[in-house]
């Protein structure tokens, strides 16, 4: 087993991808895809890996031929970033109404414009109600172990799941990574069988029929309900691959929230930078404690309403904006869970849109500032943005 | 089929897949009408025209023989009574009744 290896956030999911051995794999081989299907393509052609490769000719079409060899019975693979997932976006929506176990990496970064390829997570957001199951993963490791855990979560839900890393800050950015070995990756996932193949002559099914006023809606009703299971389904895989990685994985990973009045809760890459702003600020005598959400959708809404319910203020951080004059997209989520705890203060952060980035001080202000507030009477500024010149 | 009939989503196979092959024949088009033909046995000749142009083969056909329009699914286009030779097919509207002339 390899024990330690320096490895930047692509270069890590790249490696989940090679030991996942995809029976298909397609791609669109230029700006705004990533560095991962390059590196994966390097595996194929050095006769590494049996995967049929597809290069396509757009992303539109990466996500096409992913949904064919999904629908023919393959394990099938892709890797987008920022306008590459908005230009599958009418592709992405077929993928999780015909039921796909597809795996997509998401790279997060900006959709332009003005034209950015920094982080940020209006990408995800774009595709937030497509019915995708949404991991977030907050380092190179968690990208790493997120991609081989969405494999088990897609099949047994026959759904597709988007493995979502910050652009730049995980995916360019070396860091020491504890990978499994080829052999356990193997026998984790073992071998998929799909429950309907397109090309199965013997037993043919009917993929993509048109599906009118008369059953559209059933369908769409059994997209909102196969969530439910996928709860449980998340927490299920996460303790099978506890037991050959050591490593813990649930809904969300919560940090001194226990004896916490102030919480920070967010997605992705900040949340680390948020440990170090709490444990800094308790210094102070400030009851700082953060919560990074993994699992984004579906939203472990009654998780967070018991962990929340005796916190009194909680700064929420958006790293997308909604334009609604009422938040970021997560912010909205975390008021529709708590509204029925009624007292609670929720503040919006908006921050680091383009890849602007955020630091430890200016994640202590906001503790500073939730603690000054959590007294107070009245919010008057519920939607902040952070780290924007006036 | 009203509404009632129909399967529910917690029945109904996932991701709109259709399991069984040749399932076209179950699927009640006969509602989609507005016309529909109706069939005149006097004025046939048995020459077929209307079973070869029907598109949806909903012209009846029993021991060789024109008996009559399938109304299941039957959509009302109109074709079998357009080409017809001896006017054996009549378009009324879906809420007349026929009555025979004679």
């Amino acid at each position: 087993m390899i024990e330690q290896i320096a490895l930047t956030g692509n270069e890590s999911v790249a490696l989940a991808m090679k030991q996942i051995n995809p029976d298909v794999l397609a791609a669109y081989p230029i700006t705004p895809q990533t560095e991962i299907v390059q590196l994966f393509s390097q595996f194929i052609a050095d006769g590494e890996l049996d995967t049929e490769y597809i290069t396509v000719e757009s992303e539109h079409s990466a996500m096409s031929a992913t949904v064919g060899a999904s629908a023919a019975g393959a394990r099938a693979l892709t890797a987008t970033s920022a306008n590459g997932l908005a230009y599958m976006m009418e592709i992405v929506y077929i993928a999780s109404s015909l039921r796909l176990p597809i795996v997509m990496t998401v790279v997060n970064r900006a959709l332009s414009g003005p034209i950015n390829i920094h982080c940020d997570h209006s990408d995800a957001m774009a595709a937030r109600d497509s019915g995708w199951i949404q991991l977030f993963g907050e380092n190179a490791q968690s990208a790493y172990d997120n991609m081989i855990q969405a494999v088990r979560i897609a099949e047994i839900e026959k759904l597709p799941v988007m493995v979502n890393m910050d652009g730049f800050i995980i995916s360019h950015a070396v860091e020491n990574i504890r990978p499994l070995s080829d052999e356990l990756v193997k026998k984790f996932l073992g071998e998929y069988e799909a429950k309907y193949r397109l090309l199965d002559s013997k037993d043919p099914v009917t993929f993509g029929p048109l599906d009118l006023q008369d059953y559209y809606f059933e369908h769409k009703r059994q997209e909102s309900h196969v969530m439910e299971s996928v709860m449980g389904t998340v927490l299920k895989v996460a303790g099978e691959y506890k037991e050959i990685s050591d490593r813990n994985y649930s809904f969300l990973e919560d940090f001194m929230i226990n004896d916490a009045d102030i919480i920070l809760i967010g997605l992705g890459s900040t949340m680390g930078t948020a440990r170090v702003a709490a444990e800094n600020i308790r210094k102070k005598g400030i009851k700082a404690g953060v919560i990074n959400l993994r699992l984004f959708r579906p939203f472990p809404g009654e998780k967070l309403r018991e962990i929340l319910a005796d916190k009194k203020i909680i700064g929420v951080l958006d790293r997308a904006d909604t334009f609604s004059l009422n938040g970021g997209p997560l912010y909205s989520d975390i008021l529709n869970v708590l509204y029925e705890q009624g007292e609670k203060k929720i503040v919006n952060y908006i921050y680091g849109l383009g890849g602007r980035d955020i630091s430890i001080s200016e994640l202590e202000d906001l503790y500073i500032q939730l603690d000054k507030l959590k007294d107070s009477a009245k919010i008057e500024n519920r939607i902040q943005y952070i780290g924007v010149r006036e | 089929m009203s509404n009632k009939e129909k399967k529910g989503w917690k029945e109904l196979p996932i991701g709109g897949l259709i399991l069984n092959s040749g399932n076209a024949s179950d699927y009640k088009t006969g509602t989609w009408r507005v016309k529909k033909p109706v069939y005149i046995e006097e004025r046939c000749i048995q020459c077929f025209l209307c079973w070869i142009y029907c598109p949806d083969m909903a012209i009846n056909v029993e021991n060789g023989e024109v008996k009559g329009v399938d109304y299941y699914h039957c959509k009302g286009c109109g074709i079998c009574a357009r080409q017809c030779p001896t006017t054996a097919l009549e378009m009324i509207n879906e809420d007349e009744n026929y009555e025979k002339e004679g």
